[in-house]
C-alpha cells in the first residue's frame, strides 16, 4: 500500500516537472507503435477487406492462421526479428538491430494480425449488407473496397485502438530487438523492466502509471473522434 | 399474346430462365420491353417477378435464355431501387455522389447531377445530413435519387412503396411519373395493383416463373385474359404449385 | 480531412525516428550489473567527451550478451565469466580479452537465516547447509556469469542442485534483478554480484549472510569483436574504447564510482 502510494506521488512529480528522460521515453513509445500501427492499418485494413469480400481456396486456412497469429507471444516475435535481422541472420547487412526501425518491425508483425482480423470482421458484415447495392452500381473490387474500408470506418478505428493497445503495451519484442539502449530505444514497457530488475519497484509503478495514463488519453481521443464519425455519418 | 413492343424496344427476353438449387423460379419468359413508360410486374408471391428483376440488374445470372441489350446501344445502364434501400454511412449528397462515381463524370457534370436528383427528389434542405438519420420515406427518395443520377436506360424498382406511408408513396410515385416522362423506361415491380394501374402503361403478370401475360395495362385491367390473371386481381388464392415460394 | 492530418502524423513519426542518425556510437554488449548498477551510466560520458565516440548499452546476461556478440551484433563486450570468454577468444570470435576490474560475489538471504549461515566466510559450506536444510534457493538459471559462477560453486561443494530444482532449488531463468525480486518474494537464499546488491532498491530484510570468500571473486573482462569475421564491426573506436577503459583516466573512473558511498567495483587491468 504503502509503495503504491509513493509511486502514485512519484508519477505525479514526474509527469509534473515534465522530466527530460521520462518525456524522451514517452515521445519515443509513441513515435514506435503509433508508426506500427499506421502499417499496419496501412496493410492489415485492405488485407481484411479482401478476406472479408473474396472466397478462394485456402481463405480459411488463412482466417485461421490469422487469428492464430493473434496471439503470439511477443517474445517470440522479437526472437523470430532478431534472428532475422541480427548481423548473422538473412537481413543483417541493413544493420536494423537495437534501432527503432527494428522495434516498429517488431511491433507491426504483433499488431498486423489484429487489425487484420477485426477489419475483416467488420467488413464481412457491411459487405454482406452492402453486396446487392455495390452490384447493382456494377462497382469494381478497387471501388467495393473503398466503399467498405470508409463506411466501416467506426469499426475500424476500433481495431486500430485494439492494435495500439498490444503495440504499446508490450515489452517481449522492443526489449529483444531495441536492446533498450538508453537514449535510443529505450520504451516506456522496457524502462519499466529495467527499473523493476533494479529493484525500482515504485519508481517501475510511477512509470507504468505514465503509461495507463497515455493509453487512456489516447483512447479517449479516438473515442471521441469515433463519436463525433457517429454523430455526422450514422443511423 | 399481342406483343407490346410495337413501339421502340429496349431490350429483349429471350427464353429466359432462371433455376435456383431446389426450384425453376423463372421459366422460359420471352418478351420486349419498351423503352418508355412503366412496365409493372404483377403476381403472386413466389411467381418470379423480383427473380426477373433482378437478372435485368445484372445480379442474377440466367440459367437459360439471354437478355439481349443490343436494341439500347452498347453501354446498358441500369439503376435498381430496393424494397428496403441499402443506404451508405454517410451525407445525402455523399450517397448520390457514391453511386454516380464508377460513370467517370467530370466534376462539373457529378455536381450538376447531384443538385438535379436532389431536387427531382425534393431533398436539397437534406443535402448534407446524415443518409442513415433520414425517414424511411426520404430514404427510399434518396435511393431514387442515387438511381436517377446515374440516368439510366432502365430503372429497376423492387416494390419500392412495400414499406411507406400513403404520403411517402405518393412522393415516391410523383417521381416515378416524373422519369417515365422523361424518357426513361421504368420496370416496377409490385403488389398494389391500385398502384400499378395509377402508374403503369405496360403490363407482366407472371405466374410460378411463367410470364402468362404481358399487354398494355389498360387493356390488362379492364379484362385478363387468363383464369390466372383474373384469379389474381380479384384477389383469389391461385392453386398450390411446389416450388412456389422463394423468389 | 482526418486522414490527410493521419498521414501527416505518421510521415511525422517516421522521419523524426533517432537511431539512423549520423553520430559515431559504438554497440557495447554489457552484462546487466555494469549497467544497472549505474557503473556505465557514471563513466561513458566520461569516454563520449574525451573521444567524440557514444556507447549504446545493450544489457544482457552474459550467456545472451556473448551469443549475440557471436552474431556480430556489438562492437564490444564487457562481461564476467573468464573461461567463456577466453573460449570466445580462442574460437576466433573476438579478438583479445582484457581484465578490466573486478569485485565479488556474495550470497544473501532473509534476516531469519534459516539455513543458519550468516557470518560464514566459507562459500562451499555455506551451500552445504542450504542444501541440507532445504531452504529455498533462487538460481538465475540463464546460463549468465553469475549463474555459471554459482553452479561450478555447487559442484565444488559436492551438490548437485539441479536434482532439487522445483523443490527448494529454484530457478527462475531471470536476469539478477529478477532473481533477486523473487528471492525476496520467496525468501530464499541468492548468489549475487555485490554491484548489484548495493544497488539493488527492494531489499526489504535481507542481508548479506556468505562473503569474503577467495572463490568469490568476480572478474570483468573486455573483448573487442572480431571485425575479420564481422566486417561492419567498429573496430577503431570500439578499440578505442577498450583503450581507455584500460588507461589510467579509464581506471580511475571505475575507482570513482560510489553507489551508497561504497566502491562497486575495483580496476585491475594490466595485472595478469
Amino acid at each position: 500500500m504503502q509503495e503504491a502510494l509513493e509511486a502514485l506521488g512519484l508519477a505525479g512529480r514526474l509527469i509534473v516537472s515534465m522530466d527530460g528522460d521520462v518525456l524522451e521515453i514517452v515521445a519515443l513509445s509513441l513515435q514506435v507503435s503509433l508508426t506500427a500501427v499506421a502499417v499496419s492499418c496501412l496493410i492489415g485494413l485492405p488485407l481484411g477487406a479482401l478476406l472479408a469480400m473474396t472466397r478462394f481456396r485456402g481463405r480459411n486456412v488463412l482466417i485461421v492462421l490469422n487469428n492464430a497469429l493473434m496471439g503470439l507471444p511477443p517474445v517470440v516475435v522479437g526472437l523470430a526479428i532478431y534472428l532475422a535481422i541480427s548481423r548473422a541472420g538473412p537481413f543483417g547487412v541493413f544493420g536494423l538491430l537495437y534501432t527503432p526501425t527494428a522495434m516498429i518491425i517488431a511491433q507491426t508483425v504483433l499488431v498486423l494480425p489484429i487489425v487484420t482480423a477485426l477489419a475483416r470482421q467488420t467488413i464481412e458484415d457491411l459487405n454482406a449488407e452492402y453486396d446487392d447495392y455495390l452490384r447493382s452500381l456494377g462497382l469494381g473490387i478497387g471501388g467495393r473496397l473503398r466503399t467498405l474500408l470508409w463506411d466501416g470506418r467506426t469499426g475500424l478505428i476500433t481495431a486500430a485502438i485494439a492494435g495500439m493497445g498490444r503495440a504499446i503495451a508490450e515489452v517481449g519484442a522492443v526489449i529483444i530487438v531495441g536492446g533498450n539502449i538508453d537514449h535510443v530505444t529505450r520504451v516506456m514497457t522496457t524502462a519499466i523492466a529495467l527499473e523493476t530488475s533494479k529493484g525500482e519497484l515504485a519508481l517501475a509503478m510511477a512509470l507504468g502509471i505514465i503509461l495507463m495514463a497515455i493509453s487512456l488519453a489516447l483512447n479517449a481521443a479516438t473515442h471521441a473522434l469515433r463519436g463525433d464519425a457517429m454523430r455526422r455519418m450514422y443511423a | 399474346m399481342l406483343d407490346p413492343a410495337d413501339e421502340a424496344p429496349l431490350l429483349e427476353l429471350r427464353g429466359l430462365t432462371y433455376t435456383a438449387t431446389t426450384a425453376t423460379l423463372l421459366d422460359d419468359v420471352s418478351a420486349a420491353l419498351p423503352a418508355t413508360g412503366v412496365t409493372a410486374i404483377i403476381g403472386a408471391n413466389g411467381a418470379g417477378k423480383t427473380t426477373l428483376l433482378r437478372l435485368l440488374a445484372g445480379l442474377l445470372t440466367p440459367t437459360a435464355g439471354e437478355i439481349d441489350w443490343s436494341l439500347a446501344g452498347s453501354a446498358r445502364r441500369t439503376a435498381m431501387v430496393f424494397q428496403r434501400p441499402v443506404i451508405l454511412r454517410r451525407s445525402v449528397d455523399a450517397n448520390i455522389r457514391h453511386a454516380i462515381a464508377p460513370l467517370g463524370l467530370n466534376e462539373a457534370e457529378a455536381a450538376r447531377r447531384v443538385d438535379e436528383a436532389l431536387a427531382v427528389c425534393r431533398l436539397d434542405h437534406l443535402r448534407t445530413a446524415p443518409a442513415r438519420r433520414l425517414s424511411g420515406g426520404e430514404q427510399q427518395r434518396l435511393a431514387l435519387a442515387r438511381a436517377l443520377a446515374r440516368k439510366p436506360d432502365v430503372l429497376l424498382l423492387d416494390e419500392p412503396c412495400a414499406s411507406l406511408d400513403p404520403q411517402s408513396t405518393a412522393a415516391i410515385e410523383a417521381i416515378v411519373r416524373q422519369a417515365a416522362a422523361a424518357s426513361t423506361a421504368v420496370v416496377l415491380v409490385t403488389h398494389d395493383i391500385a398502384q400499378a394501374q395509377r402508374l403503369a402503361a405496360w403490363v407482366m403478370f407472371l405466374d410460378a416463373g411463367r410470364l402468362i401475360e404481358h399487354s398494355r395495362a389498360g387493356a390488362f385491367f379492364a379484362g385478363p385474359q387468363t383464369a390466372e390473371a383474373r384469379d389474381y386481381l380479384a384477389g383469389r388464392l391461385p392453386p398450390i404449385a411446389p416450388g412456389d415460394e422463394g423468389s | 480531412m482526418i486522414q490527410r492530418t493521419l498521414l501527416a502524423a505518421i510521415l511525422l513519426c517516421v522521419l523524426a525516428l533517432p537511431g539512423l542518425t549520423a553520430d559515431r556510437f559504438i554497440i557495447l554488449q554489457s552484462t546487466t550489473s555494469t549497467a544497472n548498477s549505474g557503473l556505465l551510466d557514471e563513466i561513458l560520458p566520461k569516454f563520449t567527451a574525451a573521444s567524440g565516440i557514444t556507447v549504446r548499452v545493450v544489457a544482457v546476461g552474459t550467456g545472451q550478451a556473448l551469443k549475440n556478440a557471436r552474431n556480430g551484433d556489438g562492437d564490444v563486450l564487457l562481461v564476467h565469466a573468464t573461461t567463456a570468454e577466453q573460449a570466445f577468444v580462442a574460437d576466433g570470435s573476438g579478438v583479445a580479452r582484457h581484465d578490466v576490474m573486478f569485485n565479488d560475489f556474495v550470497v544473501v538471504g532473509p534476516a531469519d537465516d534459516p539455513a543458519a549461515i550468516a557470518g560464514s566466510a566459507d562459500v562451499l559450506d555455506a551451500l552445504r547447509r542450504i542444501a541440507a536444510a532445504t531452504a529455498p534457493f533462487a538460481s538465475r538459471g540463464d546460463d549468465s556469469g553469475t549463474h555459471k559462477k554459482e553452479l561450478s560453486l555447487w559442484a565444488s561443494a559436492g551438490i548437485d542442485p539441479v536434482a532439487h530444482s522445483g523443490a527448494w532449488y529454484r530457478e527462475t531463468g531471470s536476469g539478477m534483478g529478477a532473481t533477486l525480486n523473487t528471492a525476496v518474494g520467496m525468501a530464499a537464499y541468492a548468489l549475487t554480484d555485490r554491484a548489484t546488491w548495493i544497488a539493488f532498491a527492494n531489499k526489504a530484510d535481507f542481508k548479506i549472510v556468505s562473503q569474503g570468500d577467495k572463490r568469490l571473486f568476480n572478474q570483468y573482462g573486455v573483448i573487442l569483436v572480431n571485425p575479420a569475421r564481422h566486417p561492419h564491426i567498429k573496430a577503431d573506436d570500439g578499440q578505442a574504447f577498450i583503450d581507455w577503459l584500460l588507461s589510467a583516466p579509464g581506471q580511475a573512473a571505475i575507482a570513482a564510482f560510489r553507489k551508497n558511498g561504497q566502491q562497486l567495483f575495483f580496476p585491475n587491468a594490466g595485472r595478469p
